[in-house]
C-alpha cells in the first residue's frame, strides 16, 4: 500500500507551551476502521486535529492520503471530521448547517440540496431536519454533526467521540453506519471511550497514553505480541479435567482453572499457537467433544488493562 | 526572476472562478448573520443617533436655532468627521470586524470553516467583504438620512442646494468616505482581532492615534486612516481652541493620493491578517 492511500504520521510531536499533546507518533494508517483508544488527556483529539490541520505540529509530518493538512483546500474534499466541539453557528436548523456548509464547495444549490437530504436521512434526522440546532438534544447535536461530516462523501471520517450523548438505538445505528462506511473502503478514524463498542468494529486500534502511542495494530496481532501477559483462552469441552492434566505438562501454559459448571477450562498460555496445535493434537487422541474455544481477554478492554493498567469500562 | 515567474504562474492558473463562488458563499452567510444576530443592535443605534439628532434639530419649534444653509452645512461636516468618523463608524468597524473571527472563536465554531475546503485567505476575504458590506449599509444609510433631513427642511432652497448646488457632490463624497472609512478600520479590527484576543485595548490605542495624529509630523501622519478621510471630505472642518495650537498643519494630499494610499493601507492590513490566519490553530480552550 502506498503512501497516497494511507494516513501517515511521522516522529509527529505536539506542544502546547510547555504541555505535551503527543510525542514522536509515527502510524500509517490502512482503510478500514481504526479506533483511538486512551483516557482523557491521552492525545487522541490533539492526533485527530493534527490530522486535519486544525493545529500544527511542533515537529514531524502528516501527511492523509499523501495531502497535507497545510492544503485545506485540497485536502478536504477528501476528509470530514466531525469533532467533540458542541458548537454551531448561531441560530441555524440542521438543515442550514449542513447545507451552508456544502455550498462552501462551490457546488450547485441542487445538488447541495440532494447531498444535504441524503446524509440526514442516513443519520436519521429528517424529521428534525429543519429546526434550529439550538433546540436540539445532545445526542441529535451529535447527529447532525455526523451528517455534516458524511456529507460530501469523504474518503477519510475522523471522528472525535462520535458515540457521545447517543442513546442506545442511535449508538447502535451509528455503528452500523461506521461499519458500512469502513466496508465501503473508507478510512474510518474514531476516539471513543466505550471500549466494548469500539472492539466491535475496529479492524485496527491505536492505544494512547501520555501523549505516546502505546500499541497498535489489529487488536489480534497486539495481543499476541504482549509476551509479558498470557494469553487467555476459554475452551468448553466434555471432560476438562482431562484437558487441564494434558496442558499441565506443558511449558507455556501458565494456568488452567476448571470452570464452577464443570464443562469448560480456562488455560493461560504464553504461546497461543502452540497451544492451539496442543488442542487439535489432545482433541484426536482422547476423542474430546469440544464446544467452544474463544480468547478471553483478546479484546480492546484486556489490552488497555495491561497496556494502560486502568480499568477499560470507562476509559 | 524565477519567484516573479513563479507569482505569474500562481495567478494565471489559480482557480479564481472557484475562489469567487467560496467568496460569495461566505459573504451571503455572514451577511445574513450579522444583520440578525441581537449583537447588533448596537450598530442599530450608533447609525440610527445622528439621524435622530439631526430629526429633534431639523423640527420647527418656537424655541429650536434657526440656522442658514451655510451653517447647516458645518453642522453637517462637524457631525460627519465627529461622530461619524470617529465616534460611530469606528466603534461600529471595532464591534463587527473584531468580532468576525474572534465571535466564532467564542462561539467554538470557527473550525466549521477551517474544515471546508476553502483556502483561509478567502474566509479573510469572504468575511471581511461581509463586514464592509455590513458597516456600508448600516452607515451609508445614515449618513444619507442624515443629510436628506439636514436639508430637507429647508423645502425648496434645500432642495435645490442638494439638486442644482454643491450638495449631491457633498452627499456622494459623505459615503464615499463612510466606504472608505468602513474599508480602513475594518482591514485594520480583521488584522487585530487575529493577533490580540481583547480587541478593546488596541482599538482605544488606534483611537488615541486616530485623534491626535494631527499633532505629529507629516510623515507619521500618513500612517492614520483619519489623515485620509479628511482630505477627502468635502467640507472642510479646520481645528479651533486648543487643537488648533497643536496641530501640525500637512500640505493636503489629492483624492488620487488619498485614496489609493488608504486602499495601500487596507490591503497591507488584510495581507497581515492572511498570513497569520494561514498559520493559525484552533485552540478554543485557551482563547
Amino acid at each position: 500500500m502506498t503512501s497516497d492511500n494511507r494516513i501517515i504520521f511521522e516522529n509527529v510531536s505536539k506542544f502546547y507551551g510547555e504541555v505535551l499533546g503527543v510525542n514522536r507518533v509515527n502510524l500509517s494508517l490502512p482503510a478500514g476502521i481504526t479506533s483511538l483508544v486512551g483516557p482523557n488527556g491521552s492525545g487522541k483529539t490533539t492526533l485527530m486535529n493534527l490530522m486535519t490541520g486544525l493545529v500544527r505540529p511542533t515537529q514531524g509530518r502528516v501527511s492523509v492520503l499523501g495531502l497535507s493538512p497545510d492544503n485545506p483546500e485540497e485536502m478536504f474534499r477528501h476528509v470530514g471530521y466531525c469533532t467533540q466541539f458542541d458548537s454551531f453557528p448561531n441560530g441555524v436548523t440542521g438543515y442550514e448547517f449542513i447545507y451552508q456548509s456544502l455550498k462552501l464547495r462551490a457546488i450547485t444549490n441542487a445538488a447541495a440540496h440532494q447531498l444535504t437530504q441524503e446524509a440526514i436521512e442516513r443519520v436519521n434526522m429528517s424529521d428534525a431536519a429543519h429546526r434550529r440546532v439550538a433546540g436540539y438534544s445532545k445526542g441529535m447535536r451529535q447527529r447532525i454533526r455526523l451528517a455534516q461530516s458524511i456529507a460530501h462523501h469523504p474518503t477519510v471520517l475522523v471522528l472525535d467521540e462520535p458515540l457521545n450523548g447517543l442513546d442506545p438505538m442511535a449508538r447502535s445505528e451509528s455503528i452500523a453506519l461506521f461499519q458500512a462506511l469502513g466496508k465501503e473502503g473508507m478510512h474510518v478514524v474514531i476516539s471513543s471511550h466505550v471500549l466494548h463498542e469500539v472492539d466491535k468494529i475496529s479492524d485496527q486500534v491505536v492505544l494512547m497514553s501520555y501523549g505516546y502511542v502505546v500499541a497498535e495494530g489489529q487488536i489480534h496481532s497486539v495481543r499476541t505480541e504482549m509476551k509479558e501477559h498470557p494469553m487467555q483462552i476459554l475452551v468448553r469441552c466434555a471432560r476438562p479435567n482431562l484437558l487441564a492434566s494434558r496442558l499441565f505438562s506443558q511449558d507455556h501454559v501458565v494456568e488452567a482453572k476448571l470452570n464452577e459448571d464443570g464443562r469448560g477450562l480456562l488455560v493461560r498460555t504464553r504461546d497461543a499457537d502452540n497451544f492451539y496445535l496442543l488442542l487439535n493434537r489432545i482433541v484426536l487422541e482422547e476423542d474430546l467433544s469440544l464446544e467452544a474455544v474463544a480468547p478471553a481477554d483478546d479484546d480492546v478492554n484486556s489490552l488497555y488493562q495491561y497496556l494502560i493498567g486502568s480499568s477499560g469500562g470507562a476509559v | 526572476m524565477s519567484r516573479l515567474a513563479a507569482l505569474k504562474t500562481f495567478l494565471r492558473e489559480a482557480p479564481w472562478q472557484l475562489w469567487t463562488a467560496q467568496s460569495v458563499t461566505i459573504l451571503r452567510t455572514e451577511l445574513g448573520r450579522n444583520f440578525r444576530q441581537r449583537r447588533s443592535v448596537w450598530l442599530y443605534l450608533l447609525a440610527a443617533a445622528p439621524v435622530l439628532l439631526i430629526a429633534g434639530h431639523s423640527i420647527e419649534s418656537p424655541l429650536g436655532i434657526h440656522c442658514s444653509l451655510d451653517q447647516d452645512t458645518r453642522i453637517m461636516a462637524s457631525i460627519f468627521q465627529f461622530y461619524y468618523l470617529r465616534l460611530g463608524i469606528f466603534f461600529g468597524c471595532m464591534g463587527l470586524f473584531t468580532w468576525l473571527f474572534r465571535g466564532e472563536i467564542v462561539q467554538k465554531s470557527l473550525h466549521y470553516y477551517f474544515l471546508a475546503p476553502v483556502r483561509r485567505e478567502v474566509l479573510v476575504v469572504g468575511k471581511f467583504l461581509a463586514g464592509l458590506a455590513t458597516a456600508g449599509i448600516f452607515f451609508g444609510f445614515s449618513v444619507l438620512l442624515s443629510f436628506a433631513l439636514m436639508y430637507g427642511h429647508f423645502g425648496a432652497p434645500g432642495i435645490a442646494y442638494v439638486m442644482h448646488g454643491p450638495g449631491l457632490g457633498q452627499v456622494f463624497a459623505y459615503l464615499g468616505v463612510t466606504f472608505l472609512a468602513c474599508l480602513g478600520y475594518g482591514a485594520i479590527f480583521v488584522a487585530l482581532s487575529l493577533f490580540i484576543k481583547n480587541p478593546i485595548i488596541p482599538g482605544m490605542l488606534v483611537l488615541i492615534w486616530e485623534t491626535t495624529h494631527p499633532v505629529f509630523p507629516a510623515l507619521l501622519q500618513k500612517f492614520s486612516v483619519m489623515f485620509y478621510l479628511r482630505q477627502l471630505c468635502p467640507v472642510p472642518v479646520p481645528p479651533e481652541g486648543t487643537q488648533a495650537l497643536f496641530t501640525i498643519i500637512v500640505e493636503p494630499v489629492s483624492a488620487w493620493i488619498a485614496i489609493p494610499g488608504l486602499l495601500c493601507l487596507s490591503v497591507l492590513a488584510l495581507v497581515v491578517a492572511c498570513l497569520k490566519i494561514r498559520k493559525m490553530e484552533i485552540s478554543y480552550l485557551t482563547d
